[in-house]
């Protein structure tokens, strides 16, 4: 039944996995990675792990998962310097370079047909075959809200072999017994109390195998971890010193922009820079594929050249008006775009036949990335070794992709991955480093920065998947008694799988992720969902499916809740089945005051979205003014197992419930003659603080299992909004960006 | 050649006069943080302090500027922090980062004039500075610390 099942769902990972197993053996997935710091080790330095390196001039922890403004950084260093007895500011941090021993050993979890609450065995020996097939394939991968479930076990025992292999190279030195010694704040303490620095024991160590470890610290012994630590990278981040990859300067370094069809995989027919060839500072016009770039002295004098560039392009592969992208999503709801149908409990077609059946229908709109750094690249390509200084969050598909376009061995790409000016999923996309590339090898030899303009930015910007719903709901004796959710969108993994010059064979989940997975227990539920071909491509964006099928999933219950005249949070209760769930709920109740009174013109809403394996609901409160809705408060419950940044935490939901709230009240891409219409931030502009409601966070631990917080506070917001209004005015708001229907302060 | 003042030293360019502010200080004086976020005048993170007023230095063309500059490496260092760049500290404002020299800037702007600023003058100076991570209570929060440190309410 198990196998049948899974056979039947089919899924990309599972097969990967499969065929990766009978290519190379058990042995080869067993095989515990070689360390690549063990490489380039310098005489006097000890590495004990891929994180850990020691020599006489200080300690270096290697953080791989890329800092986005998330905070993986001190997160990383944290749980190291944990089991290592390492005090902020003994240690510096280094992103490592692109290896195979980074492998992400979470993103499994989630990447199967099984709902995150699911450890049935069947569930877990696909994730098993999963991980073996990330690891195989060494994906080094920051993103899916991961890094926390990742690195929890994994760098506190990094941390640990480290401490135990010190204290062995100071029982070696000092010729007393381990078990009499201790660590503390970077060092080793003997039973005398004399201190050994860690640093000088580096020489020792780095002769010694590193030391089994089988056992890690009790919670109880925490320092760091759950505990109030501030961020090691915010002072450089307060005071101008912290380097973007935008602001990285280079001997030689020349300046260049570009422009490249704003029509997503359309090519140029000829362009025409006679008049920008003789503008003040520029150096180069560098004919690229589908583009043009220009090189200057200076950024600004590149972009105001580039500006004098005439470019002849042609035509999208894909309809050139958004009135028909919408079309097209809307006759996606037929046999032949079936993608999936992993949820169908009870018997729908029987629940729907004859009863008052209520319809209704939803929409999610096209939205663009657009951190604030944009995009930018600083490349040098040589006649033997090309050189990247960019964030990004797929190291080794980078050095790959490099690999390929210029030519050179992998071992020849070098990237050096850097500090972000946030993502939102924008970087892992390789629009600026293919460009970059380009230019740079063009012009062998010397470091060429190319930073995108804002609008050239928006114009590339794969955007969020354009989604619709249609809903088909039955209450009955004051309960939801059946629901019917339909959900059409285009296919962000096999759109990104495609440019990886990859293809998926089987269903997509984040066409339906968040609503097919939810743990209600209703009688009749079936989520069904329909891949939308031929649109423009799409990419991950922050929380990815669940940002429209939870908007979907929710809002649609919420209109049963209300049409059977129960209570949104009562029902929400009654229905839910996961113990760790229902407490989530209880929780923002409890914050919320639920059910107190509200003033005139007031609204309470409420929305449950699980996604990334973290339950979240939120309550969103909002008053109705003669200027719009304005937003009053919002209270999050969220449950990640366990809390490693309380101070992180509560700055990363507050972050991802205002991304939510923000883009689902103002922002789209909408496309014209092929490209984007909006250009910059005047026209996608998300929440301003003049907007921005206060925000109350819980963090809850009782799951079983450590999860990420980066994307999942998104997906509720939307719908917890959406139900707040209609609380506060009876109007049922059922597309994003909202501000189309009701006017906001 | 145009001579500036930036953060006390004086400097001497030879660029476009129309050349912005911006692209001076990062590309020909290498003061790179004060960042490039939009161009247009609608993100804030550009933002420099000219004889002490918050000034957009992407709409300020070099040829028209008159006065010193003080960008966010002026203002404070990490050795000797400005109280708001302390506040912004130990409220663990930031997140990725890159907006939070124009919202410092321009809430030492605001509080050289208003010392103890309510909620609603906060809303109204900092509304123009957009922060993508969503950093704004945590902004709110560090205002009124630094305000309370430098003396007002």
């Amino acid at each position: 039944m198990a196998v049948a099942t899974i056979a039947r769902r089919g899924f990309l990972i599972a097969s990967v996995a499969i065929a990766g197993g009978v290519a190379f053996g058990t042995w080869t997935v067993r095989r515990p990675a070689d360390n690549p710091l063990a490489k380039g080790r310098e005489p006097g330095q000890a590495t004990f792990n891929a994180w850990v390196r020691i020599g006489p001039d200080g300690i270096v922890l290697i953080t791989p998962h890329v800092d986005l403004g998330q905070g993986t950084t001190a997160l990383q260093s944290t749980l190291i310097a944990e089991e290592m007895d390492l005090d902020p500011g003994q240690f510096t941090t280094d992103p490592g370079r692109p290896d195979g021993a980074y492998w992400n050993t979470a993103l499994a979890a989630d990447a199967v047909p099984f709902r995150y609450t699911d450890d049935s065995i069947p569930a877990e020996a696909l994730r098993d075959m999963a991980r073996s097939a990330f690891k195989l394939i060494g994906a080094q991968v920051t993103g899916g809200s991961s890094t926390a479930s990742d690195s929890f076990d994994k760098l506190r025992h990094a941390g640990a072999v480290a401490r135990e292999t010190l204290k062995a190279a100071a029982a070696q030195k000092t010729g007393t017994d381990v078990a009499d010694l201790r660590t503390e704040s970077g060092a080793v303490v003997l039973k005398d109390g004399t201190r050994i620095a860690y640093t000088d024991l580096a020489g020792i160590a780095a002769g010694i195998d590193p030391v089994k470890v089988t056992k890690l610290r009790d919670p109880s012994e925490w320092r760091l971890i759950g505990h109030d630590v501030p961020r090691l990278d915010i002072p450089a981040k307060s005071t101008g010193a912290l380097t973007y990859g935008i602001d990285l300067t280079m001997e030689g370094m020349v300046h260049a922009t570009c422009r490249v069809n704003p029509r997503k995989g359309a090519g140029m027919r000829g362009f025409d820079a006679s008049r920008a060839e003789g503008m003040p500072g520029v150096l180069h016009i560098v004919t690229l594929e589908n583009g043009v770039a220009v090189v200057a002295t200076n950024t600004w004098y590149a972009m105001q050249a580039m500006k004098a560039v005439r470019i002849d392009w042609d035509t999208a592969p894909y309809p050139a008006e958004q009135a028909d992208h919408w079309a097209e999503v809307a006759a996606s709801f037929t046999e032949e775009r079936l993608d999936s149908v992993w949820r169908d409990d009870g018997d729908i077609p029987a629940a729907l036949n004859g009863g008052a059946v209520i319809e209704t229908e939803y929409r999610a709109p096209y939205v663009a990335h657009q951190p604030l750094e944009p995009l930018s690249a600083l490349v040098r390509v040589t006649g033997d070794r090309a050189d990247l200084w960019v964030g990004h969050q797929m190291p080794r598909f980078v050095q790959q992709r490099v690999a390929k376009s210029t030519g050179l061995p992998e071992s020849s790409v070098h990237f050096h991955n850097q500090y972000v000016g946030g993502s939102f999923g924008h970087r892992l996309e390789f629009e600026n480093i293919d460009r970059a590339v380009e230019v740079a090898t063009a012009l062998k030899g010397v470091p060429v920065k190319l930073t995108f303009t804002r609008e050239e930015d928006f114009a590339q910007d794969f955007p969020r998947q354009i989604a619709m719903a249609r809903a088909r709901g039955v209450v009955k004796d004051g309960k939801v008694h059946a629901l019917d959710l339909g959900i059409a969108a285009a296919s962000p993994s096999r759109s990104q799988a495609a440019r990886l010059g990859q293809s998926i064979p089987g269903p997509d989940n984040q066409i339906v992720a968040g609503a097919w997975d939810v743990p209600y227990r209703l009688p009749h539920h079936r989520v069904t969902g329909y891949a939308v071909p031929g649109l423009s491509p799409v990419s991950s964006w922050r929380s990815v499916g669940a940002s429209h099928a939870g908007f979907f999933a929710d809002c649609a219950l919420d209109e049963l809740i209300h049409a059977a005249g129960a209570d949104p949070l009562a029902e929400r209760l009654r229905l839910i089945a996961d113990p760790v769930a229902r407490k989530v709920l209880e929780a923002v109740g409890e914050m919320s005051d639920w059910g107190a009174p509200l003033g005139a013109g007031q609204g309470r809403g409420i929305a449950f979205v699980a996604s990334f394996g973290v339950p979240v609901a939120e309550v969103v409160e909002v008053t109705m003014t003669d200027r719009g809705i304005r937003l009053d408060r919002v209270f999050v419950a969220a449950d990640v197992g366990r809390v490693i940044d309380p101070l992180n935490f509560e700055n990363l939901v507050q972050g991802g419930v205002i991304w939510g709230l923000g883009h689902a009240i103002n922002s789209e891409i909408t496309y014209s003659d092929g490209a984007a219409q909006q250009t910059n931030y005047h026209m996608a502009e998300g929440l301003r603080l003049y907007q921005t409601p206060e925000i109350i966070v819980r963090g809850l631990e009782n799951g079983t299992s450590v999860r990420g917080i980066g994307e999942p506070p998104v997906p509720p917001a939307a719908p917890a909004l959406a139900n707040a209004i209609f609380a506060a005015t009876g109007q049922r708001i059922r597309e994003m960006p909202f501000n189309r229907h009701i006017a906001f302060i | 050649m145009i001579d500036l003042t930036v953060n006390g030293t004086q400097h001497r360019v030879d660029v476009s006069p129309d050349m912005p502010l911006l692209w001076v200080l990062r590309d020909e004086l290498g003061l790179t943080g004060t960042k490039y976020g939009c161009g247009i005048a609608q993100c804030g993170a550009c933002t420099v302090h000219v004889e002490g007023q918050a000034v957009r230095s992407c709409q300020l063309a070099i040829g028209d500027l008159s006065g010193e500059v003080t960008t966010i490496e002026g203002l404070g260092t990490p050795e000797a922090l400005h109280a708001v760049q302390a506040a912004w500290i130990e409220h663990q404002v930031a997140q990725c980062g890159y907006c939070q020299s124009g919202q410092i800037m321009q809430a030492a702007a605001l509080l050289s004039v208003n010392p103890a600023p309510d909620d609603d003058t906060i809303d109204h100076a900092m509304s123009a500075n957009l922060c993508r991570c969503g950093t704004y209570p945590r902004i709110r929060a560090a205002i009124h610390g630094a305000a309370a440190k430098l003396g007002g309410a």
